[in-house]
């Protein structure tokens, strides 16, 4: 009797965490899939509610936002900043984050406050005199004014998160790998680098996701057709602006490579998101 | 902690020589110091100064920080910021606490779509979200003919543009944006809790409330005190979604907040030198607010 209880309680409470969990997945994501379904609609369309499909699928949407609106300029920016900041970050970050992890030296602990500090500090502290180093530089108002800050910025939390992996590594393992007369360099890119790739993954997707939508920097240091897609979009006036169905194709562009990269790789983002930033 | 947090290795092998490590390290370090440490001590220091970010820099002591004492938008800002924590970091939590405590502990089926789901907010560009949410919340928008459909006709409102609700539509965001975040933190959590813990509260005849008060959240402290700090961060920094839901903080100063003051005070009213003041606060703030709450992170795990 009591079992048959039990068992009843446990079904309907299994019953009832998956009801929870679907109206929440439901508030969770109609908001994207109403502004999807609304970058294939005619403007006339509008008027029959958020969720209804579509009459026909209008592409042409797509072709005013990436022509008329130049959201295939932007598109052209976030790609040649976004691209030479996650290689050159993630190449810096795995050498210090062996360093850090895996070789003593003096002076370590100093040096990795200092960049953990950089894991913490808010853009809003750096922007300013940013602003006007570039400016020095002669390089405001180029890509390299929001490359380097940004490979910068991920280097610290590059080297936090390469240097915990490197930690973890059984270090006996590394060095029985090691024949004679190798050097340092050749264990880290010939040993250790293709022993790391899912942790080298979780990084490079992070970077990404953090440099592609970046958002401040990028407001502040460049105009016109340097500027990223989330800039882009956050600018958008005139016409275009109007026209809400051109508007949501427009944040489809933006999302896209964003949630293409998430469905595929949804572990390394949620692992790097929710341990990464904090823990060990 | 120390030696946990720090390098343990004490010897390292024939292949290494230590100065090597520096080789490693300095590439980065050096973007890193010129792009982002010496800016930070800068924003220090033009904190000090008279200047417009044109003009040759004045030394003024603290009479930025006397401004900024008596700057009633800055103190509106910051009240803001911290009624965003409530939506971005308390209510988060307490929706995500609610919904762990409901669930079985029992590995669900289909437990990766849900957390695959519940997370693409967290992932999205503020901008998008905030986009999409301005279109939601239009007059004419999904929001408002929902309620029309409901016969609630009185609730129907430029949400946005409402001197009093503005706030809440933002901070309702919020939550929407930072609930999947706690809640895939605490179902994680909740079940590496040790099963036996229930069943003991099971035969002691604990009820559902006596299991989450004595079981559930004690095992969950380490997970809301990340929860709490990754939230409080993103409440403090709110800017590319207040700029885009309000257009920069309407209606009127309604929804301004600390970084779209930095903003406009440093590159569209040319006050740089008073804007980094307020920065290196807002700094300070994020800074010690975070360290405390490591720390108190890490004093749990030394006592479990």
């Amino acid at each position: 009797m009591i079992r048959d209880r039990d068992y009843q309680r446990k079904q309907a409470r299994t019953g009832l965490t998956y009801l929870m969990l679907i109206v929440f997945l439901i508030g969770a994501l109609l908001p994207f899939a109403g502004i999807f379904l609304t970058a294939f609609k005619s403007s006339s369309e509008l008027a029959q509610g958020p969720f209804a499909l579509p009459e026909t699928w209008h592409f042409d949407n797509f072709q005013k936002a990436w022509d008329g609106a130049r959201f295939g300029t932007y598109f052209r920016s976030s790609v040649i900043v976004v691209v030479p900041v996650v290689i050159i970050a993630t190449i810096l970050s795995t050498m210090s984050g062996y360093a850090f992890g895996m070789i003593r030296f003096w002076g370590d602990n100093v040096l990795l406050l200092l960049i953990v500090l950089g894991l913490m500090v808010p853009s809003e502290a750096v922007i300013i005199p940013l602003w006007k180093l570039m400016g020095t530089l002669g390089l405001r108002n180029s890509y390299w004014a929001l490359i380097l800050p940004q490979v910068g910025l991920s280097f610290a939390f590059g080297t936090f998160w390469m240097r915990a992996h490197f930690k973890s590594m059984p270090t006996e393992l590394v060095d029985a790998a090691v024949v004679d007369g190798c050097n340092v360099w050749n264990v880290l890119w010939r040993v250790l680098f293709p022993l790391s790739r899912p942790a080298l993954l979780s990084l490079i997707v992070l970077l990404f996701m953090w440099t592609w939508n970046e958002f401040f920097l990028v407001l502040v240091m460049v105009t016109g057709d340097l500027r990223t897609l989330p800039v882009g979009l956050a600018l958008l006036r005139g016409r275009y602006a109007a026209d809400v169905p051109v508007m949501a194709a427009a944040a489809t562009i933006v999302s896209l490579p964003v949630i293409v990269l998430y469905f595929i790789f949804q572990r390394h983002f949620i692992r790097g998101m929710v341990s990464g930033a904090i823990k060990e | 902690m120390k030696t946990r947090f720090f390098n343990t290795r004490l010897d390292n092998p024939p292949y290494i020589r230590p100065y090597q490590a520096y080789l490693f390290i300095l590439p980065g370090l050096i973007i890193y110091a010129v792009f982002v440490l010496w800016p930070i001590l800068n924003t220090a220091r033009y904190s000090l100064y008279d200047w417009t970010g044109f003009s040759d820099p004045v030394y003024i002591g603290l009479d930025n920080y006397a401004e900024l004492w008596n700057d009633e938008d800055f103190w509106l800002a910051l009240q803001h910021n911290a009624f965003f924590v409530i939506f971005y970091s308390i209510l988060p939590i307490m929706l995500g606490l609610f919904l762990t405590a409901l669930m079985t502990r029992r590995p669900l089926r289909g437990m990766t779509l849900f957390r695959t789901g519940l997370f693409i907010p967290q992932v999205m560009s503020p901008v998008v979200v905030g986009i999409i949410w301005r279109w939601l919340f239009a007059y004419d928008g999904p929001i408002n003919e929902l309620l029309l459909a409901l016969g609630l006709d009185g609730w129907v409102r430029p949400w946005l543009g409402d001197f009093t609700w503005a706030r809440y539509a933002v901070g309702g965001v919020g939550v929407w944006v930072q609930y999947g975040l706690c809640m895939v933190l605490f179902i994680a959590g909740a079940q590496s809790i040790n099963a036996d813990l229930y069943d003991a509260a099971a035969v002691a005849g604990a009820n559902a409330w006596q299991e989450f008060r004595h079981v559930t959240f004690p095992g969950l402290r380490q997970q809301i005190l990340v929860a709490f700090v990754l939230t409080f961060i993103a409440a403090l920094r709110v800017f590319d979604l207040v700029f885009v839901l309000t257009r920069g903080g309407g209606p009127g100063k309604e929804t301004i907040v600390t970084s779209l003051l930095i903003y406009q005070e440093a590159f569209q009213y040319n006050r740089a030198g008073y804007g980094a003041a307020m920065a290196l606060v807002l700094t300070v703030i994020i800074v010690s607010v975070s360290a405390l709450v490591m720390r108190l992170q890490a004093r749990e795990e030394e006592t479990p």
